[in-house]
């Protein structure tokens, strides 16, 4: 060392303490505004549950087979779809506001840890976010449809499972708001989202589209579809994706997103 | 990153008393842009050191490099010892940065600003919250303490701003153009403030534009232009280079005023010219001290009645044109 550091703490445990006081100032954040989390988590897929669950039952019209098979298959879906919305609204909309003109990230920057490493607390927040929205919707996927779904829990499918899932969809959300220009972000999910979300498995299981098998085949490249059907295996017996297939590719995506997105976050406040 | 750092030799001798110091520092862009070429420096510690340029000229561009917010494409710098290139995580602990621009979190009040930018240097809740307090108080916004900061006016944000840049404690601290846009009153009040830890002994790396504030607040200056560092020393010894800078401008009544030039120019020692503008006659001299009983000779010799003389001595504007041969706000 080139000069002796005025504690005696290492980098590493300056770094460290910088993550918990960052993870601390946006769980702050989030508990003061609990409107903001709420409307972005509950909304759309409480109206998704009412809609296809509740609604389409009630008139006739179930989704895909009975009203219990409708509301056992929007369960997995639901939690894949809110810890998907987190990803894209906790941890890639507030970007538009730290890396635009305000720059509001800087002093974060700023805190003893590399930059990496606040892409990392960003991804972590997501996560959390994304497995609190999937613990409020739980019960609400439950309560709302016609019938109620056949739950199943497997527990060790799950407690691995959604975790997973969360981190590949901060990562994803970390990777579409760094990528590209924060301006262009709100457009890009507009043109996102529905194509994500439909393909993604949570409105239907993959193995009903056999019938149409293009379209199963491009389901395969939405990552959301791994997210969906291996929280299928997780809270239903319904058919799904293979495990062997679900966890490996959860991984490589996750693991491909995480580090495409902290590479690109570093180059967009370091030049 | 930290390896590097380990193993890298620490700058030669000088770095023990400079809190700052770039080797042939340089930053060139993608593209070819030239923003820093080769700038070698040294900030001392317990010093204001004011870095002087025109837009364009470097300035953001070094501190960014100082502060790791931009790498450097050649060259070296330490900043408290610690090599920017190789530890930035390291450095940010021994730095404070005000920023050109407002980066407040709009999300935190005014106080929890404060807070959590202590807690992001491991500072404790308790011990955050009573340096917050205590800083508040020092930068008058104690009575904004639960504010929202998009509340706050443009001189209580910049305040905010250097009171969190401080809350840690930084051995060097950096002011980006702290008053730009601010309103006479606010900038007083940075002002003082800047001079408040210049009393404490805290070194100070200012950057501005404004030959005012870097002769006010700055015991050195560095003026730099096309990434280059044209010279560096104190305000008054810097003005002591610019031969003929002291403008003598002398108005009288009672004689013809070509007459009473050719007189004074005689008189005045050390005069590089006589010039006429409308009824005053104006000199140039190096220095402006002799200068009075001179005028008064002349003033005699010719019976002319004095009106007005004034001696304007250089200005740090008069160094900067002379050196880079065009006014600041040109680029």
């Amino acid at each position: 060392m080139t000069a002796p550091a005025p504690a005696a703490r290492s980098d590493a445990a300056a770094a460290l303490a910088a993550f918990g006081a960052l993870l601390a100032r946006d769980l702050t954040v989030l508990r003061r505004q609990p409107a903001d989390f709420i409307t972005r988590t509950i909304v759309q897929p409480v109206l998704f549950v009412f809609v296809l669950g509740y609604v389409s039952p009630r008139i006739g019209q179930p989704a895909a087979g009975s009203a219990t098979q409708a509301a056992t298959t929007l369960l997995a879906g639901m939690l894949a779809v809110v810890i998907l919305f987190q990803g894209l609204f906790a941890v890639a909309l507030p970007l538009v506001q730290d890396l635009g003109y305000t720059r509001e990230i800087d002093d974060r920057l700023f805190a003893p840890l590399p930059a990496r490493a606040v892409a990392l607390e960003k991804i972590a927040l997501g996560t959390i976010q994304g497995l609190l929205a999937a613990l409020v919707i739980f019960p609400l996927a439950i309560l709302i449809p016609a019938a109620p779904p056949a739950v199943h829990i497997h527990w060790a499918v799950l407690l691995t499972l959604a975790p997973l899932a969360a981190l590949m969809c901060a990562s994803l959300g970390l990777f579409l708001g760094t990528a590209m220009d924060p301006r262009l972000t709100m457009a890009l999910f507009a043109v996102l989202i529905t194509p994500l979300m439909w393909l993604g498995c949570a409105l239907f299981p993959w193995s009903a589209l056999h019938v149409i098998p293009w379209v199963q085949g491009l389901a395969l490249a939405d990552p959301l579809t791994y997210a969906s059907e291996g929280l299928r295996a997780a809270v239903t017996s319904q058919p799904h994706l293979s495990l062997l297939v679900v966890y490996p590719v959860l991984a490589a995506a996750t693991a491909l997103l995480l580090w495409q997105a902290t590479r690109h976050f570093t180059r967009r406040v370091i030049s | 990153m930290t390896r590097a750092a380990v193993a890298a030799p620490g700058p030669a001798g000088s770095a023990a008393d400079a809190a700052v110091l770039t080797e042939d520092l340089g930053k060139t862009y993608p593209g070819g842009t030239v923003a820093v070429a080769g700038l070698s420096l040294a900030v001392r510690r317990g010093e204001v050191l004011g870095l002087l340029g025109p837009n364009g000229a470097g300035k953001s561009t070094t501190a960014g490099m100082l502060t790791t917010t931009v790498r450097p494409t050649s060259g070296r710098a330490w900043v408290a010892g610690v090599d920017v290139a190789a530890a930035p995580a390291r450095v940010h602990r021994h730095i404070g940065v005000v920023p050109q621009r407002n980066t407040l979190d709009r999300r935190l009040s005014v106080r929890d600003n404060l807070i959590f930018h202590g807690r992001y240097f491991g500072m404790r809740p308790a011990a955050a919250r009573a340096a917050a307090a205590r800083l508040l108080d020092q930068v008058s916004l104690a009575d904004a303490a639960g504010k929202r900061v998009d509340e706050l006016s443009g001189g209580m944000a910049q305040r905010l701003m250097i009171a969190r840049a401080i809350m840690h404690g930084p051995e060097v601290l950096f002011l980006d153009e702290p008053t730009t846009g601010l309103d006479p009153q606010s900038r007083l009040a940075v002002h003082d403030i800047i001079t408040g830890l210049q009393a404490a002994g805290q070194t100070i790396l200012l950057i501005t534009h404004d030959m005012t504030e870097a002769e006010t607040l700055a015991g050195r200056v560095a003026i730099i232009d096309h990434g280059r560092l044209l010279a560096l020393d104190t305000p008054a010894a810097l003005k002591r280079m610019v031969p003929g800078g002291t403008v003598v401008t002398v108005t009288a009544d009672g004689t013809g005023p070509a007459e009473f030039a050719a007189a004074l120019a005689a008189s005045v020692p050390g005069a590089c010219d006589a010039r006429l503008l409308g009824d005053a006659v104006l000199l140039t001299v190096d220095d402006g001290q002799p200068v009075l009983p001179a005028v008064l000779a002349a003033a005699g010799t010719c019976h002319a009645r004095l009106r007005e003389v004034r001696v304007d001595p250089p200005t740090l504007e008069t160094v900067f044109i002379q050196l880079t041969g065009k006014e600041l706000r040109e680029s």
